[in-house]
């Protein structure tokens, strides 16, 4: 799905690694759900620097293992970064503590300098494996595993209807910029460029709630009676049980490695 | 806007979570499979419309528009700004995933308050009068928003205080800018189809 970003023209359904024979493609989607999330956990709850960069490496090598195209993976990650950057810059002058050097009259601090070190090794370890694990899912797939998690039915049925038309209405948001390109708009600073983005966005709402009426009479004209049934089903195989297993004992190794440091 | 993994400390994640979970649930409840199809498609149209830069000066922002799901989709904004934020973390690496209530709520708990401030205003007033409401209503869920994004920073630490503030003081523009687009987009929407704003209503806990 991160063809959204660029102007890829891949469809929804060709999304995910899952055709690739990769080895964490043949996972249990429900599995990898949990490992992102447990692996999150524990990471968040790391404390010491050799522990953090240990769970950014445990992460490289499942983007290894997973065989996505590592630099635009990574390249994903550096943008995140870049939104942060900003943040962590500031911590050095902020946390109290021995100064490394002022700048400007504000002494930057060596505590604050791990600290935004800890941040950034925390945020790029999680999200890189929530990408590795979770998003090299078909979405429609991550719908499915999310409702035999216990998500609310209609949560999930939220979530499938956004999957499913998030490309839909990508194309048709194009449709209505080339529309407004081939009218001589170029986009700037000023009343008139606001106003049109002001109306773009309107006219996009006004289209999405009138197409979600056609959908609904065509889902009660097919005999929609107020239940959609999901029905994929997952099997966990030793594969897996494997899988659990090694994360596990490298999520105790992380936590006994953070305790010995500390 | 987003916060990321590692940033906040325990309870004000946890408190986050915990309350993410209460709005989601209360905004589910205000959604009967009959508005799955309304409020999924127009949760891919905010989704999408959250893709789009503005240019602001040199530089661009990308819309958050949480006061506009506000007044088209009320309660049940806050499930659907989650579903959007999830799909964000997962498959853009946009935020996280500890943080990802505490993300749900300072975007649409602000979107829930204006939704159920102006949102029976809309249809009842002109399409000039609505114009405005609406220009009021997306400025302030964006300020609400930021100011969350503050709090929560505030909360973890007084080393964020400064980032707290700078955060603030540099989001202005993307407030008046949300709140002009929003306005517009209302203008529009009001005159050509006033129903937007009442489909999903009378579904509000």
């Amino acid at each position: 799905m991160a063809h959204v970003l660029s102007n890829g023209d891949t469809v929804l359904t060709d999304t995910g690694a899952e055709h690739s024979a990769s080895r964490l493609g043949a996972l249990d989607p429900r599995v990898r759900i949990l490992a992102a999330l447990a692996f999150a956990i524990t990471t968040v709850a790391l404390d010491t620097l050799p522990a953090l960069s240990a769970a950014l490496a445990t992460a490289l090598s499942l983007l290894a293992l997973s065989r996505l195209p590592a630099m635009p993976t990574l390249k994903r990650v550096a943008m995140m970064d870049g939104f942060i950057l900003f943040m962590l810059a500031l911590l050095p002058f902020t946390v109290p503590g021995d100064a490394i050097f002022t700048l400007w009259g504000y002494p930057a601090t060596w505590q604050g300098l791990a600290r935004a070190i800890e941040i950034g090794l925390t945020a790029n370890a999680v999200v890189l494996t929530l990408m590795t694990l979770v998003g090299t899912m078909e979405p429609v797939t991550l719908g499915h595993a999310l409702y035999r998690l216990k998500t609310p039915e209609t949560l999930v049925h939220l979530m499938m209807f956004t999957i499913r038309y998030i490309e839909v209405l990508r194309q048709e948001y194009l449709r209505l910029r080339a529309a407004m390109k081939v009218r001589g708009f170029r986009p700037g600073t000023n009343w008139h460029s606001y106003r049109s983005f002001g109306y773009l966005v309107g006219m996009m709402m006004v289209r999405a709630i009138e197409r979600s009426e056609r959908v609904l009479g065509a889902m009660k004209c097919r005999g929609f009676s107020g239940r959609i049934r999901l029905l994929h089903d997952f099997r966990t195989t030793r594969a897996d049980a494997l899988f659990a297993i090694t994360l596990t004992a490298i999520l105790l190794a992380l936590i006994a490695l953070d305790l010995t440091w500390r | 806007m987003h916060i990321v993994d590692g940033a906040l400390s325990n309870p004000v994640v946890i408190g986050g979570a915990v309350a993410a979970a209460g709005g989601i649930a209360l905004g589910l409840r205000a959604l009967p499979l009959e508005r799955i199809p309304a409020a999924g498609v127009l949760s891919a149209a905010f989704f999408v419309a959250s893709l789009i830069h503005v240019p602001i000066g040199p530089s661009s922002v990308h819309l958050i528009l949480n006061g506009l799901a506000g007044l088209i989709l009320g309660w049940a904004a806050f499930p659907t700004l989650f579903v959007g934020l999830l799909l964000q973390a997962v498959f853009f690496g946009f935020g996280g995933v500890t943080v990802l209530g505490i993300n749900t709520v300072n975007i649409a708990l602000p979107a829930v308050l204006v939704g159920l401030a102006f949102r029976p205003l809309i249809p009842r007033s002109g399409p000039a009068m609505a114009a405005l409401l609406g220009g009021v209503a997306g400025a302030l869920a964006i300020a609400l928003t930021t100011l969350g994004v503050a709090v929560s920073l505030m909360l973890t630490g007084q080393e964020f205080l400064t980032a707290a503030h700078l955060i603030f003081v540099a989001h202005l523009p993307v407030i008046a800018l949300e709140g002009l687009l929003t306005g517009f987009a209302v203008l529009l929407a009001r005159k050509v189809k006033p129903d937007l704003f009442t489909a999903l209503q009378g579904t509000g806990t």
